[in-house]
């Protein structure tokens, strides 16, 4: 199965198209601002890179290529979090090392057009399935930020604390690089393996400018987030564009908007 | 490094803590009595906030630490690196200690009291507290959940000379009044005389063990430190 070509840009508003838009917007909302607290801004994007292999590994054996992705994405953070643990390099130079070798593998067996496709997503149209599961994603990492905010905002300040509060810190870092992975798996329909990192990173990286407390910031980052989705994909399907591209502008947009606030 | 009171709250074992090819810490032994003040001072490099992490098991070492059964360890990081547009305000570091230890926020409002922190400064993005009352938070936090240890990595460091004053006694009457047992790192040769039952310097030539009196010596200080110590000892010192 290919993924939907360019031409199917030309539909008009999908209720499946929006419902998902605003599932994986507030998803990414979320866990973008644990990922941009904890400076994993750059990890975003080389994580991302991981799902190329798997997308060209299902494109040849003809399964759903969202469905290598995931797999690829799950199996990548394993292998980081394994490295990390075992060799105690820093998690950017692991990832760096990791996720750059899974572009290289990913761009030699995926064929160009599907390459193209596969970087920069498409809409295209998704099916009752697709869209349920990817509600059902985008809940289950909605459930799992608000459900462990505690947690991880002690580990963050200081993960001696959080262990001696009781918090199995190594446990938490795998359950939030898995629940990173997740997210960037739901966007990957939409924006593509290139693309995809920016919607966790941008609407946080705005919120993180503008909030003052965490609350504020959990907000502001998913108001933002799911405007850049749900706007960036009705200029899509509208203006017959891609909707990665759509997105990613609006959210830069809003960013650059906040920049208007002194720092 | 033996100890002679009955029931324990800590025993340290032969305990060795390296990295790579270094040995920071080299089969240390000692014990703490339960409701006593352990002192651990040392040079720079000595291994001090190594030792702290080893004995709350966040360093991987060789060994036995046994703590007291049921402990709950209050732990107070030294000095930590945060983000000055961090948006998480102290009153969230608080409330995510406290749902994470099953308090309540009025646990919070009475630990806020305890380390004479205002409401008004836990309202500020941590990042934008000043180095004093960034301390005093640490120690808010350590503060919830009912401790029965605290174990303070330079709890006072960068608070002002009245603030370490009120902390310090702050601390030791918590350990009078609810039994609590505290280890803590210091520079502060005074307030270790003050406060501490026993002193545990940690020194690759002369690692020692013994009551303040006995430790802190010029000629013991001397040998410690490789350098001549300014302190005098007060009998008044002690309260």
């Amino acid at each position: 199965m290919a993924l939907p070509s360019h031409s199917t840009f030309t539909m008009t508003l999908d209720p499946n198209a929006i419902a998902l838009a605003v599932g994986a917007g507030a998803a990414a909302g979320l866990v973008g601002c644990f990922a941009v607290m904890r400076r994993m801004t750059l990890a975003a994007d080389a994580i991302s890179h991981i799902a190329l292999p798997g997308i060209g590994l299902a494109i040849l054996f003809h399964i759903h290529p969202i469905l290598g992705g995931v797999a690829a994405l799950l199996v990548g953070t394993l292998l980081v979090w394994g490295i990390e643990n075992t060799t105690r390099l820093a998690t950017e130079t692991v990832i760096g090392v990791v996720f750059s070798t899974a572009l290289a593998i990913g761009s030699l067996i995926t064929s160009g057009e599907e390459l193209i496709e596969a970087l920069f997503g498409g809409v295209g149209h998704l099916t009752s399935l697709e869209t349920t599961v990817g509600l059902a994603f985008s809940l289950g990492v909605i459930v799992f930020v608000v459900w462990q905010r505690h947690r991880l905002v002690l580990a963050l300040v200081s993960p001696e604390v959080a262990h001696t509060s009781g918090i199995n810190v190594r446990r938490l870092n795998l359950h939030f690089l898995l629940v990173f992975a997740l997210t960037i798996a739901i966007g990957l329909r939409y924006l593509g393996v290139l693309l995809v990192g920016s919607l966790v990173i941008i609407p946080a990286a705005t919120a993180k400018r503008l909030a003052r407390s965490l609350r504020s910031m959990l907000v502001i980052s998913v108001v933002v987030s799911v405007f850049s989705t749900t706007l960036g994909t009705c200029l899509a399907l509208t203006l017959h564009r891609p909707p990665g591209s759509m997105v990613v502008l609006v959210a830069a947009g809003s960013f650059v908007l906040s920049l208007l606030r002194g720092s | 490094m033996n100890s002679s009171t009955a029931t324990l709250a800590l025993e340290v074992e032969n305990l060795s803590v390296g990295f790579a090819r270094t040995i920071v810490i080299d089969h240390l032994s000692f014990q703490v009595p339960r409701g006593s003040a352990l002192a651990i001072i040392g040079p720079n490099g000595a291994g001090k906030s190594v030792l702290a992490k080893a004995l709350i098991g966040s360093l991987p070492y060789d060994g036995s630490v046994k703590w007291e059964e049921n402990a709950k360890i209050g732990y107070v990081p030294q000095k930590l690196d945060i983000e000055r547009d961090l948006p998480i305000t102290g009153r969230d570091f608080l409330r995510a200690k406290a749902a994470v230890s099953r308090a309540s926020e009025s646990d919070i409002a009475k630990v806020l009291v305890q380390v004479g922190l205002k409401a008004e400064s836990v309202g500020k993005p941590i990042g934008a507290l000043s180095g004093g009352q960034f301390q005093r938070l640490l120690v808010a936090a350590a503060l919830i959940g009912q401790p029965t240890i605290l174990l303070l990595d330079e709890p006072t460091a960068g608070v002002d000379e009245p603030g370490q004053e009120s902390l310090d006694q702050t601390i030791d009457q918590l350990r009078q009044q609810n039994g609590l047992t505290v280890l803590f790192i210091s520079h502060d040769l005074s307030v270790v005389y003050r406060y501490a039952s026993n002193v545990l310097c940690l020194s690759r030539t002369h690692p020692c063990f013994g009551a303040p009196r006995a430790i802190l010596t010029p000629q013991l200080l001397q040998e410690i430190y490789g350098a001549p110590i300014a302190f005098h000892l007060h009998d008044d010192a002690r309260p």
